[in-house]
Order: C-alpha cells, then structure tokens, then sequence
C-alpha cells in the first residue's frame, strides 16, 4: 500500500524525545484490521501496560516493536531514530535487515511462553546472545550473566537445564537473558500468563526491582489488573486495534470514562 | 566344498570386498549430508530461484533410479568431458540420490523446532546465519536422528550398485566368488550376512547412542 511518507520526520528532535513512538501504525492480518492508526509515545523510563480484551492487538504492538511483525503503515520510532524505516536519500524507505539489526540491539524481549534455548543451560542462555551479538569475550558475558542471575535469583540453578526448571523460574532466567543484551526498552509480553499462581510472585517481583533500579523504558502486556496497578506509570486500555482510553493507574482503574473501559474492568476482576 | 572351507579361502576377497563397501557407505553418508543439508536450507529459502534449484535437484535424483543414475555418471558424464573414477563415482552418486531424501528430512526437521525459538533468537539480535548454527540446528538434528537412522541403512544397502560400475565392493567380490565356483548359496549368503551385521549391528546402535548423546545434550533426559 502506498502512503505518503513526508508526513513523518526522518529522526525525532528536540528536547522530549520519547524512547518509543507509534506514528498511526496500522497493521492488517488479510481482512482484519488489528491496529488501526495507533500513535503511542512512552518517554525513556516510563512503565507503560497495555490491558484489553483478546483481539484488541495488545500483543501485536509488542510484537512489531520487537520486529517480530511487519507494518502496514506508519513508523515506528525508537530512541528518536525510525526502527521500521530508515533515511534514503533525504525520504524515509523501508529498513533494510542490516538498519533493523541496529536499531533492534535497543530492544529485549520476554515471552508468554520463555522460549528458552533447551539444549543450553541457564547460564547459557544468558551468556549467547552476549557472545554471539555483542561480540563479549566468554570470562566477561559470564560475569555479566551471574550477576543478572543472581540479581533474578536464579544463580545456583545457573548449570540446570530449561526442562529441569519450573516456568517461574524458566521466566527469571528469560528475563535475565534479555537483560544481557542491556537494552533501553524491554517488552513483557504475558509473561506470567503461562505461570502457576503461586509462582507468579516470583516473576512479579521481578519484574517490580527492575521498575525501582533501573531506568528501562518498559512496556508490557498483562491481565493482572492488580500488579499493573501497582507498577505501571501509565495504563493503556486497548479495544478493536486503537486506545481507548489511557492514563495513570489511578485515575483509568478508579474511574474509567468510557463504557468500554468499564465493562473490560468490571469483567476482569469479577473473574479475579 | 564345507562352508569353513570356502570362508577360509575366500576370506581375503570378502574382507576386501567389505572395507571397499564401509569406505563407499562412510563416504556416501557424508555426501549425503552435505547435499541434504544444503539442498534443505534451499528448499526454505525466500528466494524462488534458489527454492527451484533445490526441487530439481531433489526431483531428479528421488525420481530415478539409482542404477541409472550410477550408469550416468559413471558411463555418460564422461561424454560431456566430464570423467569420474569409478569409487568416486560409485558414492558421490549414492550420496547425491539418498541426499535428495535427506533433504525433505532436514527441511521438516527445521520447520519442527517450535516458532518461539527463532523469536527468541531474534529479539537477541542474532544474525540469521548464527540463529541457524546456535539455536535452530541443534534442536533439529535431535528430530532428524530416528529418520535419519534409516536413511543410513537405506544408504548402506544402496551401495551394493556400484558394483555394477565395477567398483570391487562387497557385492563385486561377491559375485567374482560366485562366478568361479557356483557356490551361490554360500557366497551370496555370506554377503547377505556382512551386510546385515554392519545394518543391524553397527549402523543402528551408533544412531541410537548419538540420539541418547544429543536427546541429553538438549536437557530432555
């Protein structure tokens, strides 16, 4: 489809650059609309939680910041910098692999399912992308991997294998593996949605020390109502490929304006 | 003549008969593997022209029959100014034919490892070439053993052809032996025998044992 590209700035200038940029991104399965014009921006630090019913393409605005998917139309920018496309000759052109390749490097990733390599050990995991893609010698990727171990505490499981641990920790590791790769921006896609309730504490908290140490632009998508409360700067309610309503904790959970909001809320915790 | 006897005489002729048969089968597999390897990475590429290359390959040679393919290579590709050896003749050909196989195995085996390994591998930025190596082939090769196993047999007993280009394999000397003393019984069933021991005894354990080493390596035991 073709669309006109000089309404989209080459790079993002000036004082407020957000760390993510959705400019009317719209993303289509065949007939199906998932994202419909979205524009989100979330400023470096910033905890943002996408929340809305199945379908609403919660997932899928993680998914294509990852590059996992393509566009259909709009750009996204990363750290001022286009992500989905890059600068040819003064107009914005689709990336190539080697420009998503760079600006990639700025983004982890955690998984509904972990996705963990099986035929590597915890410690493995976290030391591959670190010697593979950074190009860290073996002494220092396994420095930097115990100590994201340790920080997840997962450490003295460092030599088990994914089968030999339980999804809370497979989760733990999964985090500290993406944190390896130090990124700006993580996305949490689901990431207790695979767990036993009684390990998703384990995942939670964190996910929660991340919030207070460091500073992660974050973006995650999540059912948990209650920890999205706690931890999010901003909630984004998604319904039908758009936002329908967003804002801080407080205000969309207490007193959600629009009837959408207010049905998927009610719903989701009459459920809890 | 007793059969004891016979086996002493001929002993040297089947012994080397058997060495000519391990070294076309150990050659063979590798060449199998090359050209499976390749041709299967072909097959899953984005480009149609590659894809294309890798299907005429693996319908040409999963198409005919080996024999014939032995006697192309052997007989006609010399025509062109193309001239092979007959040993290397003998197991590039069988390579090539039971690699066409291997590649149907090596592109299913790939698409088996599950969609959220190569998500993973890329939201950790690896290079497409480093995914493959680090991530997607050793969990492949874990799927590809067991029909890999068999593809090994069908290999072993494959080579029994080239013969027929008058490589001095087992079934050469074999059929030498037969030739001169008429006692068919005894030489073709020592023959049948060799190649049974090496099928049943030597070329399934070792693929058993490598899926329990790999079955381990991946954390599944």
């Amino acid at each position: 489809m073709k669309y006109d590209m000089s309404d989209y700035p080459l790079k993002l200038e000036g004082d407020n650059v957000p760390m993510v940029r959705f400019q009317n991104v719209t993303k289509k399965y065949g007939q199906l609309t998932v994202l419909d014009g979205l524009n989100l921006d979330v400023a470096e630090g910033e905890m943002v939680t996408i929340i809305g019913p199945s379908g609403s393409g919660k997932t899928t605005v993680l998914r294509m910041l990852m590059t996992l998917e393509t566009i259909d139309s709009g750009v996204i920018y990363v750290d001022g910098e286009p992500l989905t496309h890059m600068e040819k000759n003064g107009r914005l052109v689709r990336a190539s692999a080697a420009h998503l390749r760079k600006i990639r490097s700025k983004i982890g990733m955690c998984f509904q399912h972990f996705n963990l390599f099986p035929h590597m050990t915890a410690l493995g995991n976290c030391m591959e992308g670190p010697i593979q893609v950074l190009g860290l010698s073996k002494e220092k990727a396994e420095k930097r991997a115990l100590e994201l171990l340790d920080m997840v505490g997962m450490a003295e499981k460092r030599d088990q294998h994914p089968s030999r641990l339980s999804g809370g920790q497979q989760q733990r590791v999964a985090i500290a593996r993406a944190l390896a790769m130090r990124p700006k921006v993580m996305l949490f896609d689901e990431v207790t949605s695979a767990l036993d309730p009684e390990v998703i504490s384990e995942v939670t908290s964190v996910i929660r020390s991340l919030v207070d140490q460091h500073n992660l632009t974050m973006l995650m998508v999540t059912h948990q109502i209650g920890f999205a409360r706690e931890i999010s700067d901003r909630i984004c309610f998604f319904f039908a490929g758009q936002i329908e309503e967003q804002g801080a904790p407080k205000i969309l959970l207490d007193s959600p304006q629009n009837d959408r909001t207010q049905q998927f809320l009610s719903a989701v915790l009459d459920a809890n | 003549m007793p059969y004891l006897d016979f086996l002493t005489t001929y002993s040297d002729r089947f012994l080397d008969g058997t060495l000519i048969t391990l070294g076309q089968f150990g050659l063979a597999v590798l060449v199998a593997i090359i050209a499976a390897l390749i041709s299967g990475l072909m097959k899953m590429s984005h480009s149609k022209t590659v894809r294309a290359t890798a299907t005429v390959y693996i319908e040409l040679f999963r198409g005919t029959s080996l024999l014939v393919q032995l006697y192309w290579f052997y007989f006609v590709l010399p025509l062109f100014g193309f001239t092979l050896e007959k040993f290397t003749a003998g197991f590039v050909t069988v390579g090539l034919c039971y690699g066409a196989y291997g590649a149907e195995l090596v592109r299913g085996s790939i698409q088996s490892v599950p969609k959220g390994q190569w998500e993973a591998a890329l939201a950790l930025n690896m290079s497409p070439a480093a995914r493959m190596r680090r991530i997607i082939l050793p969990q492949a090769l874990v799927t590809i053993l067991p029909p890999w196993g068999n593809l090994m047999v069908e290999i072993l007993k494959g080579t029994a052809l080239v013969a027929l280009i008058s490589v001095a394999d087992l079934m050469f000397e074999t059929r030498q032996i037969n030739n001169n003393t008429y006692l068919s019984a005894q030489a073709f069933g020592t023959a049948l025998v060799i190649y049974y021991i090496f099928a049943r005894f030597m070329v399934t354990p070792v693929m058993r044992w490598l899926e329990r080493v790999m079955a381990r390596k991946i954390g599944r035991m």
